[in-house]
Parts: structure tokens; sequence; C-alpha cells
């Protein structure tokens, strides 16, 4: 089955570990992931600048390692990200901010994405709240 | 043909992005022609008021926006009538106020649901 798994949340927010437990589910069941798209605070799990504690999970390295290492489309809505200071190098020069915090293997892209997700799953999950 | 989606807006204008997100997702499936429905649930509910003031707590009018869902061909746009009664508002010409049978059929009747 193709799935297209959305999240609204941040790292530290316990639906992003569990937006990740079910995505790493779901290729384990030898399913297929069409596209991960990061929306409203969810852009703040793509942050590469976060920093946990030694003895806590590190959410968003896991998402990074999990997305580099399946090769999967992680896609992070511009506007929600733009809105939040989750920027590419791109964006950080069009703006000219001095911090950089989003990299590969993370897309910045639109909301059409989410919708072309969406079209070619079979089933959109979607994470947030608490 | 594509796939239908309805999405569930369940925050106040004046609480955060939330509620231009939501509207923002069915602005672009409106943009690409897509079968896209809107429910004003909860808190939701607020985004519909009548003769709001944006301005007085310096936040931008989301009603511009709401107008511009029949430019975009957005015609299903419907309100839960016990989230509007629990508020004190009344039905707005906008959306079709549904009851919580009508919305459980509303649910099935989409391929997927996003709520926000």
């Amino acid at each position: 089955m193709k799935f297209a798994i959305a999240l609204y949340s941040a790292a530290h927010a316990p639906s992003s570990r569990r937006a990740l437990l079910f995505a790493q589910a779901v290729l384990a069941d030898g399913h297929e992931i069409v596209r991960l798209f990061f929306y409203q605070d969810g852009v703040y799990s793509a942050s590469n600048n976060i920093v946990t504690p030694q003895d806590e999970q590190d959410i968003t390295r896991q998402w990074r390692e999990f997305v580099s290492q399946h090769q999967l489309d992680g896609v992070v809505c511009i506007a929600a990200a733009l809105r939040r200071g989750v920027l590419n190098s791109e964006e950080a020069a069009r703006y000219q901010r001095s911090a950089v915090n989003l990299d590969a293997p993370w897309a910045l892209s639109g909301l059409g994405q989410l919708h072309d997700a969406i079209q070619d799953a079979d089933r959109l999950i979607c994470f947030g709240g608490p | 043909m594509s796939k239908s989606l309805l999405v569930i807006s369940r925050q106040a204008p004046w609480s955060g992005p939330s509620a231009r997100e939501a509207l923002d997702i069915v602005l672009a499936g409106g943009a690409f022609d897509l079968p896209i429905g809107l429910l004003f649930m909860d808190d939701g509910v607020f985004q519909l008021a009548s003769d709001q003031n944006a301005r007085a707590v310096q936040q931008k009018d989301l009603g511009a926006n709401l107008q511009a869902l029949e430019l975009f061909g957005i015609d299903d746009v419907f309100a839960c009538n016990h989230s509007l009664e629990v508020r004190g508002l009344n039905a707005p010409a906008s959306a079709q106020g549904l009851g919580s049978d009508a919305i459980a059929h509303l649910l099935d009747r989409y391929d997927q649901v996003i709520t926000l």
C-alpha cells in the first residue's frame, strides 16, 4: 500500500516520534511511502539545529537518517517553514538571514506537494497535537 | 478521478497560524481543481463570525481569504451546528450548517481527511 504521511508537530512532541515509528513500520511491512510532508510546527521536526540532551531521543537526527537511508521524498512546506524560521541556504540568502537550519535530505516546497501526495497515495496518515 | 479531501478547521482565527494554514491547504487544492471540502468545527467556527476586527488584536483579517473560496471553486463549505450553538453564533450565510449525523456522512463521503 502507498502511504503519504503528514506531520504537524515539532520534534519535542510525542506525535513526531509516533510519526517516525509509524513510517518505520510502514517500510518494515513492505509498504511504500510516497512522500513525507511536514506542515505547521512539523517544520521544526526537520530543523538541524535542535540540540537534544544526550540521554534523550534525538528525533530530528532520527528523522534525517531515516529519510536519507531510505531515500524518501521528505518535503517541508516552504510557507510554514519561513514563518517559523526554518530556512535552507537558498532561502536564508533570499531573505538575508544569518542562520541556515535545513538541508538535505529535506526539500522546501509548496502545498501542491501535499495534494500531489494525497492523489498518489492510498492512505494519508496525519500526525499532530501532543 | 481525483481523490477528494475534506479539511476540518478547528482553531479560532486569532489563536495562531492554524486557521490560515488550514485555509491555505483548501485554496491550494482549489487552485489544482481538486475536489475539496471545508468543515469548520469547534473553535474553527469563530472564523465565520461576522463583523470581526482583526486589527484590534494586530492580526490580519482572514475574511478576505474566506471570500476567495468561491473564486477558487470551493463550494462545499460546512459548519458544525453544535459548535456554532455552544459558542452563541448564528448560522453563517457562507457555510452550510450540519448536525452530527450529517457530519458523520460527510466524513464517509471524502477519500481523505485533514484536521488542523
